[in-house]
């Protein structure tokens, strides 16, 4: 069949089952543009912010483990979409961004909106295409999506000159993808897998640390039910939380910079440690050095070879997607012969209950000043543990980190790797557009929320019953924190001056704004936002909150685990 | 360590800034890269010559395996191999110069491939320190110009990287 190439784009799209597509139009995609404006198969989200189109695609992705797709025009649009595509390669997240470019006798030409996407993107993604001739476009596109979801996910870019969006050219949609230079081992080796067993089931003090490798991989099920079994216990990273219940009883909270000190101590003085999906990053282990201090066995289960043994020497390393080994390792414990290791197991959860007593996540709460920790409690009974929560970057994400208790994988949407403030905002639309009767709240920071802030009008086109939840301290809180600890006090920079008001401004786009001021208005307030009577509109709630609460517990930059400071310390 | 890795990646546009940008963008070392297409041309081979301890040179192979362009890496420091460079070296050659480098050349078995009233051109190929030999042997003044490959790398007997 003869298309155009803005037609074979579509097509693409449509064959892949694509649902949204969030973009914003420009000169370069314009032939593109108007293909979208003759379908209806899948349904095209204007934001108001390129940044804010690929965020959006990524948080759909987060909450589907479906591709997410963005499209943005040549030059600065491309160039706005560049934070939002580091932030999803960061974190592993299948995405598709599609990019206009220049036509291609232009290309170098320094022609008008013209930049080298695919130079400016390459550490950044997965991988990219420039599409050069019309009759790759398809196969690119399809590629692009195969390379996108399988193995460790990412972002792939795929940048497309005007010119070939006019050409026609004879449209196949290949049925599936052959790549000699790339395919992802999935199965575990079984005698890895064997190995790493037998080490579990003899250790004295095992732990499990279980990362966002597991939502990813939606690995969360054979997860769960392997630590049941095996009834060791279990931290999640910031990335991972949701990948086992956060409300069972073997569930240590997390660990790291903010983690629990049950969790972090027991990381420290574990002897057999099972790492799954999750990449020893610095601020999950802090200082290598002193991790290092205590000898233990560790098995890493990761789908990306090259995150095994790049920070922590590994013992045994298997490389496989993370649910197929779990699942290989759950028929191989039912195999076996367990051992009697109960005594020594139930001395190392004595100690364990032992850190988890120092109860270290209390913190003083006030009568007549809003705690943001109160808050994020209050907001987990108020939608009963089930919603979606995304947050921006700070201190409010720690809390919501600590204190949201996320029971299900895909509930917790964040920008763990690269640290971006400004996805609160755009990650909620992503997720409720995926689900849209679900409760979707954004936790943010009144410096984060600013950042995506033009999102507003976005939500107020699309209806979305998106919940903000802002914990206004007046500061960059997490900066302010950082400066409190480490300089003295000296507070360059980080207070939050000349705000809007919130409540207003949300108006101004026809949404409901509430100011929250008194810790007796925090539980009646979030009921009615998530009431029947706000079931259909967006509420943007201002919490203003106790401005110099810090996040403990708090591990000091370069500290090793168990230099871990607690509230009570200070 | 110094190792020399060879790979083989799809010789398409951009294979060769995404291999040069990691090493970049990761901080690896690099000493020298070669690259041209194979027989077969939809591949390019490319020579690297870095350094590193175990664990960093271990992190820079996974990485190149993990670029989507790269079909296969080989760490020919890891077995029997052979190393060669090629150079090109411009030399005065007058007065007494003119048979000194002569002389010179042919120790190094190198071939003069270009004569001119003041000058030879001599090509030398060789491992990189026999190169490097060859300019601490002649005179530092009787050097105008050099340029070198860098070092391809094949790995000896049935050691073979192919598709
Ligand atoms: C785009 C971006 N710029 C700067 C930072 C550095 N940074 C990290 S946390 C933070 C403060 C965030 O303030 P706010 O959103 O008000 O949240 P709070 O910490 O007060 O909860 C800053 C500036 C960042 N993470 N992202």
């Amino acid at each position: 069949m003869q298309l155009t190439g803005a037609e074979i784009v579509i097509r693409c799209l449509q064959e892949e089952n694509v649902k949204f597509l969030f973009g914003y139009p420009g000169g370069a995609v314009l032939n593109i543009y108007d293909e979208i404006f003759k379908q209806d198969k899948f349904k095209h989200v204007l934001v108001r912010h390129e940044q804010a189109a690929v965020h959006a695609a990524d948080a759909y992705a987060r909450a589907t483990g479906e591709v997410g797709v963005a499209l943005v025009t040549s030059g600065p649009g491309a160039t706005n979409a560049v934070t939002g595509i580091a932030t999803a390669y960061m974190d592993s997240i299948p995405m598709v961004v599609l990019s206009g470019q220049v036509p291609t006798p232009a290309i170098g030409m320094d022609a008008f909106q013209e930049v080298d996407m695919v130079g400016i993107t390459r550490p950044c993604v997965k991988h990219n295409f420039l599409v050069r001739n019309i009759d790759e476009l398809a196969s690119t596109i399809k590629k692009a999506f195969y390379i996108a979801a399988s193995g460790r996910p990412g972002p792939v870019v795929v940048d497309i000159p005007k010119d070939v969006t006019a050409h026609v050219g004879e449209f196949v949609y290949p049925e599936s993808v052959q790549m000699r230079s790339y395919n992802p081992v999935l199965k575990g080796h079984s005698g890895q897998i064997k190995k790493a067993l037998k080490l579990l089931l003899e250790a004295k003090r095992p732990m499990i640390y279980a990362g966002g490798g597991v939502v990813l991989g939606d690995a969360a099920e054979p997860l769960t039910k392997l630590v049941r079994q095996l009834g060791f216990p279990i931290t999640n990273t910031l990335m991972g939380l949701g990948g086992y219940p956060a409300t069972d009883k073997q569930f240590v909270g997390m660990l790291g910079m903010h983690g629990t000190l049950e969790a972090n101590m027991a990381m420290q003085e574990c002897d057999v440690l099972l790492a799954v999906g999750a990449r020893f990053d610095d601020r999950v282990i802090g200082n290598p050095a002193h991790f290092f201090q205590n000898p233990r066995t560790i098995i890493h289960i990761d789908v990306d070879p090259s995150s095994i043994s790049k920070r922590v020497k590994v013992d045994v390393p298997i490389v496989g997607d993370v649910k197929s080994v779990l699942a290989d390792m759950l028929q191989l414990l039912d195999e076996t012969e367990k051992p009697h290791n109960a005594e020594p197991l139930k001395a190392w959860w004595q100690k364990i209950e032992d850190w988890r007593g120092k109860n270290c996540l209390k913190y003083a709460t006030s009568s007549d000043i809003i705690k943001p920790q109160y808050v994020i409690e209050k907001l987990w009974e108020a939608t009963k543990g089930d919603a979606f929560v995304t947050s921006d970057v700070g201190q409010h994400q720690m809390w919501a980190a600590q204190y949201y208790k996320f029971d299900k994988p895909r509930r917790w949407l964040n920008s763990g790797g690269l640290g971006t403030m400004g996805v609160g905002l755009p990650y909620a639309m992503g997720a409720q557009f995926a689900f849209p009767d679900a409760q979707v709240a954004c936790i943010t920071g009144e410096g984060s929320i600013q950042m995506n802030i033009q999102e507003l009008s976005t939500c107020k086109q699309f209806h979305l019953p998106i919940k903000v939840i802002l914990l206004n301290n007046r500061y960059l809180g997490m900066v302010r924190q950082w400066q409190e600890f480490f300089y003295e006090n000296r507070y360059s920079e980080s207070y939050v001056d000349a705000l809007p008001d919130f409540v207003k401004l949300a108006e101004s786009y026809g949404h409901v704004g509430m100011r929250i001021e008194k810790p007796g208005d925090v539980e009646s307030a979030l009921k009615e936002a998530f009431g029947p009577s706000n079931k259909e509109r967006f509420v943007f709630m201002d919490f203003i909150t106790d401005q110099k609460e810090n996040v403990f517990p708090m591990v000091p930059n370069g500290k090793g685990l168990s230099e871990i400071i607690l509230a009570e310390d200070l | 360590m110094r190792h020399i890795v060879s790979l083989l990646m799809e010789n398409e546009a951009g294979a060769l800034s995404r291999v040069a940008g990691l090493f970049s963008a990761r901080a690896y070392n690099i000493e020298s890269l070669t690259v041209a297409p194979t027989e077969d041309e939809t591949l390019s081979r490319m020579t690297i010559v870095t350094s590193g301890s175990d664990e960093v040179i271990e992190q820079i192979i996974k990485q190149l395996n993990k670029l989507i362009d790269v079909v296969k890496v080989l760490d020919l420091s890891d077995g029997r191999h052979i190393e060669r460079e090629l150079m090109l070296v411009k030399v005065k050659a007058t007065g007494i110069f003119r048979e000194e480098m002569k002389r010179m050349s042919d120790i190094f078995r190198g071939r003069i491939i270009d004569v001119a009233d003041g000058s030879y051109t001599i090509e030398l190929t060789g491992s990189g320190s026999k190169l490097d030999a060859f300019l601490e042997a002649i005179d530092k003044t009787a050097i105008l110009e050099t340029v070198r490959t860098g070092a391809s790398g094949i790995g000896r007997g049935d050691r073979i990287l192919k598709v």
